[in-house]
């Protein structure tokens, strides 16, 4: 992988790819089940999946077909019942909390679908939120690039009541790249978002991919934002049930109509 | 509507607990002290009249009544016990002789204290015993040499029937055989004195009042009246004496006990009153915050059309019966405390008599009163404030808290505020006596008012500065727990400002208590020389012959007697120390400024101190007008003038002129001065010469100003524990806002928890802020005390001329750190939520 070496890992980051092609993060076999007896729910049923480096993935799927659940725990912000996750080298089952917490400061960047930033806080406090936690002074130059490729030089002093939406989700997508983490989890970071700065905020992402070598994964139930990923991955009922390259929004739409055809015959 | 707030209540229950703990303990507080009181009252009123059961008039002497002729006045003898038991419809006289008698314990310590060591005599009825005084154990005494106990008194002496009782009145020690113990209602007695019984001639001779009685009760035979009894028994006797129905007597004493009870119930109430306020602020802060997390759906009532009307009347029904059921759990608590009150004070040495608990309607209905209306009140801010919210505030997205409302008016008015107190104060500190004790008061409260209303404006620079430790030695929690202090400043501010309260009246009471207490001790006898100082242990003093014996010990190079009565001049009472003026100067250090004390001899001549010579307009020279209390005039002579003298006082006489005016000479104390080299064990070799007589109490210099300065410290612990409770409320409060401050945050924790906050990381987070509010309070409360204390003080100047602040830091130092140790352990549970929060949850939270 030649741009591998161009995007830095974190100190302390396992060691470059190993085999031809570099993952980011994995999962094999990896269930996930509620509940016990008559009210026992399997959200994850032995799903395995790879996600490469410097690849940006849309997971999609109907509601409750378990896409949220497969990003939270892949993000080892939920526990798996079995199977195995791993970020980079690192396998999440043997992590206590403390080395969870450690991992989605150093390793994981977050863009939820609302609510990402502190109230209190300005918009370049919030950028550099994770640095601080971690006690580490972020790379200028870095800080700046971010900044610049998502638009919000002008607007680093603002709290986040000052700036519109967009610019909020912009914000959070800063402070996932600024710590250079080995991969991003985004939860439907254009759900609260008007078409317009959905497609600009998407932009961006796809940018960080390209530009910045990022490794990013998107769950998402919006075909034209699935449009934007280099790979579409579809889950229902808790299985992967097909995968798209470089996808088309009407594409990602026919394929999803299928689902929901299926599903209301079955 | 009231479906609404009932609905609210319940489902707000765990939010709404330390609101209601708050208003719990303030009126556990207020029914406690009520029921308390009550019960007190009730059952010394029970004593009392099982006292005075009998008494269907009592005849006394008519005290300090001067004689109406040239003839003294007839004694209250056996002449008038003969004249009332001749009168129809009586059925006894029981003449009662009592005076101070006092037992030497093990340690040949007085076993009743000085004003609790009861004498009386042993009044046989017509079947031959003291119905007063029923025998328990052995025999009434009848000789001289015989003597009866209570039964605590008895334990104390060690002495068993037959043994040996030490015991002294006002001059040497004597020896009596114990014959019986008896049983007593005696009030003086039940409230930890002691009582000796003699029989009738014995105890007129040691009260000095041969053939003489202090009290004559008369009994009445059934289905007399006793108003007209006591009618006929004062017509057929002299007109000096005074005779009471029995009836009058329980009145008087019920009402004593009323004014008693009533002032330790004042006393108590204000004190609630503190922690009922304090209260106000945690209260006012819960409603602020549920109706900022209840705003949409309030608008979503506005919109579906209540009325503004409708939704306060909503929140205030939620406050009343949040108040009704906190009062009602209160009343329980305060049942409870009205129990162990009277343990825990009879622990610390009261005696208050056993009796029912006494639960009056008053009680129990000011009790949920108070709770009602302090709850609906504090919640009717907060109440306006949801009636402000517009119905489209339904529709918005509620994801961003609404812009702050501006602080300018608030700060404005607290300005007016504090200044106003300010200026006041420092008005106060020109005065010189008390006529400024109201501006001090008005200033006080307008200080604290004002401070509390400008708390919002001064929490900004303080949680900054205070961040700034904190972010450099926690990092990044260290900054956010600042951030989230300086979020909400009126938040912030409250709860405080609870704390500031009680920290402000603790600090103000310590300072000036400390203060005094200093003065008090610089105050006392600076100017004494001598090595001991000889006294009595009751208040009737000690006979001369006390003095004699002790000047002629071995050992003792002067031993000066002070003999104080009392006079006025001008019609302004005054006090004269008689002594032995060439003898004085071993004993204290006086500087003479004019005239010599060697004149001050016989009945014309008296020295006076400077300050005294300067109020009434005397110098050498001049003549002082004197009117003893026994009628008679004397003019003498000034024939010196010293400096002021704490030991001596303003005037000082020879004996010879005070002397022939008292009813009976008695030296207030002895002032002794060792040999040289001889002061080491003196004070063993005194009590010894006296064969160990309780009476003589042999004090050092050092003891009187400990003892002094002692009396200070019981009543400020008492305070301290009674200003507890307000600050046990505020932490309450603290508590509540950090609660609440988490559960409003949960998404923002749930973030911060995905992003990679550490659990310990987001603990420290709450406390960081919870010692930030509470260190706020702390400052602002030390602050504001020191100087109400300051203001305060300089109104003491004029009595109290000693007195100069004293800011205790060591204590304030324990305050402030009581005040972290609060911040820290109000912040445990709060903290510990916010770390168990389940991100996935917390991040989904609405």
């Amino acid at each position: 992988m030649s741009h591998a070496a161009a995007f830095p890992t974190t100190p302390g980051a396992p060691a470059g790819p190993r085999g031809g092609i570099a993952v980011a993060a994995r999962a094999t076999g990896l269930s996930k089940v509620y509940g016990q007896g008559d009210t026992r729910v399997t959200a994850l049923d032995a799903v395995s999946v790879e996600f490469r480096r410097a690849e940006f993935t849309a997971i999609m799927g109907p509601s409750g077909s378990g896409k949220s659940t497969l990003m939270h725990c892949m993000a080892g912000l939920d526990t798996i019942s079995s199977g195995s996750t791993r970020i980079g080298d690192t396998e999440l089952g043997s992590l206590n909390d403390k080395s969870l917490t450690r991992l989605r400061r150093d390793k994981i960047g977050f863009v939820f679908q609302a609510f990402n930033l502190l109230p209190t806080l300005t918009a370049l406090e919030n950028i550099t939120l994770p640095m601080d936690i971690a006690g580490r002074k972020p790379d200028p130059a870095w800080l700046d690039m971010v900044v610049s490729t998502v638009g919000l030089s002008g607007r680093l002093s603002h709290r986040p009541s000052q700036l519109s939406g967009g610019q909020q989700q912009r914000v959070a997508v800063a402070r996932a790249l600024t710590a250079k983490p080995e991969i991003i989890f985004a939860d439907e970071p254009t759900g609260n978002l008007d078409s317009r700065s959905g497609a600009e905020l998407l932009g961006f992402l796809r940018e960080s991919v390209q530009a910045l070598q990022q490794t990013i994964v998107m769950v998402t139930h919006d075909p034209v934002a699935a449009s934007y990923a280099d790979r579409v991955v579809f889950l229902a009922d808790g299985r992967i049930v097909d995968e798209m390259r470089e996808p088309t929004a009407d594409a990602v739409l026919d394929r999803m109509k299928a689902f929901d055809a299926k599903g209301r015959t079955s | 509507m009231f479906r609404t707030a009932l609905r609210n209540l319940l489902a707000h229950k765990t939010r709404l607990m330390m609101t209601a703990l708050a208003v719990l303990l303030g009126t556990a507080f207020v029914s406690g002290t009520l029921i308390f009181s009550d019960s007190v009252g009730s059952a010394f009123r029970n004593k009392m009249s099982r006292s005075l059961d009998d008494v269907a008039v009592s005849v006394t002497e008519g005290g300090g009544r001067p004689g109406t002729g040239k003839d003294k006045p007839e004694k209250l003898g056996d002449r008038a016990v003969e004249t009332v038991r001749a009168l129809p419809g009586v059925a006894s006289v029981r003449p009662s002789v009592e005076g101070v008698a006092m037992i030497a314990d093990k340690h040949n310590n007085p076993t009743g204290g000085e004003w609790g060591s009861a004498g009386v005599n042993y009044a046989p009825g017509k079947d031959g015993k003291d119905s007063r005084y029923p025998l328990v154990k052995g025999r009434a005494p009848a000789a001289e040499g015989e003597i009866a106990l209570d039964e605590r008194t008895a334990g104390k002496t060690g002495a068993k029937i037959g043994g040996t009782v030490r015991m002294a009145v006002d001059g040497p020690v004597l020896e009596k055989k114990l014959v019986g113990i008896v049983r007593t209602d005696n009030p003086r007695v039940s409230a930890g004195g002691s009582l000796a019984v003699f029989d009738t001639a014995t105890a007129q001779k040691l009260f000095g009042k041969p053939g003489e009685f202090s009290e004559l009760v008369v009994s009445a035979t059934p289905g007399t009246d006793k108003d007209k009894l006591t009618a006929e028994v004062r017509k057929a006797l002299p007109a000096t004496f005074e005779a009471q129905s029995g009836a009058k007597l329980a009145a008087e004493q019920s009402k004593m006990i009323d004014e008693q009870t009533r002032s330790i119930r004042t006393t108590f109430l204000v004190f609630a009153g503190i922690s009922l306020f304090v209260g106000v602020f945690i209260i006012a802060n819960t409603f602020t915050m549920l109706i900022a997390q209840r705003t949409r759906e309030i608008a979503l009532l506005r919109a579906v059309g209540a009325s503004r009307r409708q939704v306060v009347r909503s929140v205030l029904a939620e406050a009343g019966l949040l108040g009704l059921i906190a009062s009602a759990l209160g009343l329980g608590l305060g049942l409870g405390v009205a129990v162990l009150l009277p343990e825990l004070l009879n622990a610390n040495g009261a005696h208050l008599p056993d009796g029912p608990l006494v639960i009056k309607a008053p009680a129990v209905l000011s009790a949920l009163a108070v709770g009602v209306v302090v709850t609906v009140l504090a919640a009717w801010l907060p109440s306006r404030k949801a009636a402000r919210i517009a119905p489209v505030e339904a529709l918005s997205s509620g994801d961003q808290p609404p812009a702050p409302r501006s602080l300018v008016v608030r700060n404005c008015i607290g300005a007016v505020l504090t200044a106003l107190g300010v200026a006041s104060l420092l008005y106060t500190t020109t005065f010189r006596d008390r006529s400024g004790l109201t501006y001090a008061m008005a200033g006080s409260a307008l200080t604290l008012t004002g401070v509390i209303v400008l708390a919002p404006l001064l929490s900004r620079p303080f949680v900054r500065l205070f961040g700034k430790l904190t972010a450099r030695f926690s990092g990044v929690s260290g900054k956010l727990a600042k951030e989230n202090a300086l979020r909400n400043p009126r938040r912030t501010a409250a709860t405080a400002s609870a704390l500031m309260i009680g920290l402000t009246l603790i600090t103000g009471l310590t300072v000036s208590a400390v203060s005094a207490n200093e003065g008090v001790g610089r105050m006392g006898k600076q100017d004494l020389t001598a090595d001991y100082q000889v006294k009595s242990s009751s208040y009737l003093g000690l006979a001369p012959e006390v003095g004699k014996k002790l000047a002629a010990q071995p050992g003792i190079a002067a031993a000066v007697p002070l003999r104080m009565s009392g006079f006025q001049s001008d019609g302004q009472p005054s006090l004269a120390v008689a002594t032995d003026p060439s003898s004085i100067a071993k004993v204290t250090y006086l500087r003479v400024t004019s005239g010599s004390l060697a004149d001050v001899r016989g009945t014309g001549a008296v020295a006076v101190s400077e300050s005294y010579a300067k109020k009434h307009g005397l110098k050498t020279g001049s003549t002082l007008p004197m009117e003893f209390y026994d009628g008679k005039r004397a003019a003498p002579k000034v024939v010196a003038v010293h400096a002021d003298n704490d030991v001596l006082g303003d005037v000082l006489t020879a004996p010879a002129l005070v002397d022939p005016h008292q009813e009976k000479v008695r030296d207030d104390s002895v002032l002794v001065k060792a040999e040289p080299g001889e002061a080491a064990g003196l004070r063993e070799k005194i009590k010894d010469a006296f064969g160990g007589n309780p009476i003589i109490k042999v004090e050092s210099p050092e003891d009187l100003r400990r003892a002094e300065s002692g009396n200070i410290d019981p009543i400020l612990n008492l305070a301290y524990g009674l200003l507890g409770m307000a600050v046990v409320i505020a932490v309450l409060g603290v508590v509540n806002t950090l609660a609440m401050s988490v559960f409003e945050r949960t998404r923002e924790i749930g973030m911060l928890r995905a992003i990679g906050l550490a659990r310990r990381e987001v603990k420290r987070m709450v406390r960081l802020e919870s010692v930030m509010i509470a260190m706020f309070g702390a400052v602002l409360g030390v602050g504001t005390g020191i100087f109400v204390a300051w203001a305060g003080g300089h109104l003491l100047r004029s009595s109290f001329p000693q007195y100069e602040m004293v800011v205790p830091w060591a204590r304030i130092a324990v305050f402030l750190l009581l005040a972290l140790a609060v911040g820290v352990l109000a912040a445990v549970w709060p903290a510990r939520r916010a770390a168990k929060l389940n991100m996935l949850e917390s991040i989904g939270a609405q």
